[in-house]
């Protein structure tokens, strides 16, 4: 094991990725297919909100939040009293802020991959007398896995670079809320060169792994080259 | 006793389109009852009503005594919930299963010995043995359809709907599968129906006709009465300018098909695939009309009929000669060779087609 890297730091964070990702999974396939096939008038404001947090800078969404999950707040009020500790600063917390910040990353290719599915296949399903729902899960899905397999990388890996967002909400216990970002943070803070040049290379290699591997696998399709 | 299926619905569209689906289904059993028109005439929104993916936004569609929509009531019954075979034009076979999986997708309610069975007995009525395993993408455009009808039937339906079933095949096979479609329509005894835009298609698969122009249907009933009596001259346009009447096959020799058509008999080629009757299909400007009906030992022309002459239309410089020879037939003819042969209502006269000229289009 390389000496100085932060380990507790680096479980963490692949915890919390592997954890907002699943999340963001469950979330995610009926929003996105909210978004793909409904008509409703006001979606365009539901897709506003949801890509959001692209163009928000991380600072001013963990602002929000952290005034959300404050001892202000109801839902901060309510957390305390369900489970004894506040909301921020809790590993808890961090990952209810990184679903919201990974947010889009899954919802865009999911909804995008769904919308492509031919119509004429969905509707031939249900004349064949399935309903909506099992259409989903033996046509739309099955011909959508590109579309998933780049929003749970995406939302991966995303999360696992996330910054901004846990310094506000997190902050910086160890075991905790130190992230893998964070800790690389602190050791240039404390001119700790090694260990911390040996983290980012690490982050570097594993970011460039799934990407080729998700890009690998998506070669085939149509536009392989855009993931979103 | 009520009609096996009554529909009367309409969907309108945004900027004022509206398609409506009007026509009934007499009985229950076999029947192919074909929606007819030029494209774009709404024959498969009027499928799709039926269908129930298209909601009707006025009138109702029942079938077998069960309201399937009903506009007035709120009624609306999904595709799930009426028990029918779609046929979609482009086939929309489910390109990430295989041919065996793609056979028995509507068939989860059974049990996998079941539904296997039922698989084999669907490749083998469709001679898709063997190619179980494929994908539709390693299909030919016969083999993908063959697919596409065989998981239409897979459930038994109550009721086929079949949308330009065989327009994306090649000619040669379009004219081979339609016999075996009818056939095969027959031994399944389902009421169908089915949309083309092709004459000799309605023609051969067809029982009844819906005639459609505009969203509008124009006429509808028995395939022979539409085609003898157009109720206007629009749905005449919309049939063509031929002559088109059932005949009985008396005689087939040589490539050359004798068929009876009341007291006239007309020598015609074979198309093949011939059964006991046959449409026979002539275009008015193969018809000359001769004075004098005796035998002409100078013309190529195969059949002479004696016919009577029971109207005179003016259509430009052109005159359509409406002849009676045991059955109506249509001579369209210059307006100066009728000034010269001093034509009118009431002669007798000989009517002159060549053989060639001659459609036959196979009806059992």
């Amino acid at each position: 094991m390389a000496p100085g890297m932060d380990w507790q730091a680096i479980c963490l964070s692949l915890e919390l990725a592997t954890l907002t990702t699943a999340a963001l999974l469950i979330l995610g396939l009926p929003l996105a297919y909210w978004l793909a096939f409904s008509r409703r008038r006001w979606k365009f404001l539901v897709e506003a909100v949801v890509a959001m947090p692209l163009v928000l800078p991380p600072t001013v969404l963990g602002f929000y939040l952290l005034m959300a999950m404050g001892p202000r707040s109801p839902l901060g009020r309510a957390w305390e009293d369900l489970v004894g500790h506040t909301l921020p600063f809790s590993f808890e917390g961090l990952l209810l802020a990184s679903v919201l910040y990974s947010l889009p990353f899954m919802i865009q290719p999911l909804a995008a991959a769904f919308a492509s599915v031919d119509r004429g296949l969905i509707e031939a399903s249900w004349c064949l007398g399935e309903s909506r729902f099992r259409t989903f899960f033996r046509v739309i899905a099955p011909l959508s896995w590109a579309g998933i397999l780049t929003g749970l990388v995406l939302s991966f890996a995303h999360t696992l670079g996330e910054f901004g967002v846990v310094l506000m909400v997190g902050g910086n216990l160890p075991g905790r809320t130190r992230t893998v970002s964070i800790a690389i943070y602190d050791q240039v803070q404390a001119m700790d060169y090694a260990p911390a040049a040996r983290t980012a290379a690490l982050l570097l290699g594993v970011s460039f792994l799934v990407l080729t591997f998700t890009y690998a696998l998506r070669r085939h399709q149509r536009k392989p080259w855009t993931l979103i | 006793m009520d009609p096996h299926l009554i529909s009367d619905a309409e969907r309108r569209f945004r900027g004022g389109t509206t398609v409506e689906a009007r026509f009934e289904i007499p009985r229950p059993g076999f029947s192919v009852t074909v929606l007819f028109g030029p494209s774009g005439s709404g024959k498969t929104t009027a499928l799709r009503l039926l269908a129930g993916l298209e909601r009707a936004d006025r009138g109702a569609i029942r079938f077998d005594g069960t309201a399937w929509s009903d506009a007035d009531r709120g009624v609306h019954q999904p595709p799930q919930a009426r028990d029918l075979g779609f046929l979609p034009q482009a086939y929309h076979l489910f390109p990430h299963l295989s041919v065996a999986a793609n056979l028995g997708y509507g068939l989860a309610s059974l049990n996998a010995h079941e539904r296997n069975a039922r698989v084999g007995e669907l490749l083998t009525l469709l001679d898709l043995k063997g190619l179980e395993a494929r994908h539709p993408g390693e299909l030919s455009g016969g083999q993908q359809q063959r697919v596409a009808l065989g998981r239409a039937l897979a459930r038994r339906p109550r009721l086929l709907l079949l949308d330009e079933p065989l327009s994306a095949l090649d000619r040669p096979s379009q004219l081979r599968l339609r016999k075996e479609l009818r056939d095969l329509l027959r031994a399944l005894d389902i009421p169908t129906v089915l949309v083309t835009h092709d004459r000799a298609e309605a023609l051969q698969l067809g029982d009844r006709l819906v005639v459609m122009d505009q969203g509008r249907v124009c006429q509808s009933g028995d395939i022979q009465q539409v085609f003898d009596r157009p109720t206007d001259p629009a749905v005449a346009r919309i049939l063509g300018v031929e002559t088109v009447v059932r005949g009985r096959v008396e005689a087939i020799s040589d490539g050359m098909v004798t068929v009876s058509v009341g007291p006239a008999r007309i020598l015609a080629a074979d198309p093949g695939s011939l059964g006991a009757h046959a449409f026979v299909c002539v275009r008015g400007e193969d018809v000359a009309v001769e004075r004098g009906c005796g035998p002409s030992p100078g013309t190529t022309a195969r059949n002479r009929l004696p016919a009577r002459i029971t109207a005179l239309h003016h259509e430009g410089s052109l005159i359509r000669i409406s002849l009676d020879c045991g059955f109506p037939l249509e001579s369209l003819v210059t307006r100066q060779a009728c000034v010269d042969l001093g034509l009118a209502e009431g002669d007798q006269v000989c009517a002159i087609l060549k053989a060639a000229a001659v459609h036959l289009i196979p009806h059992d």
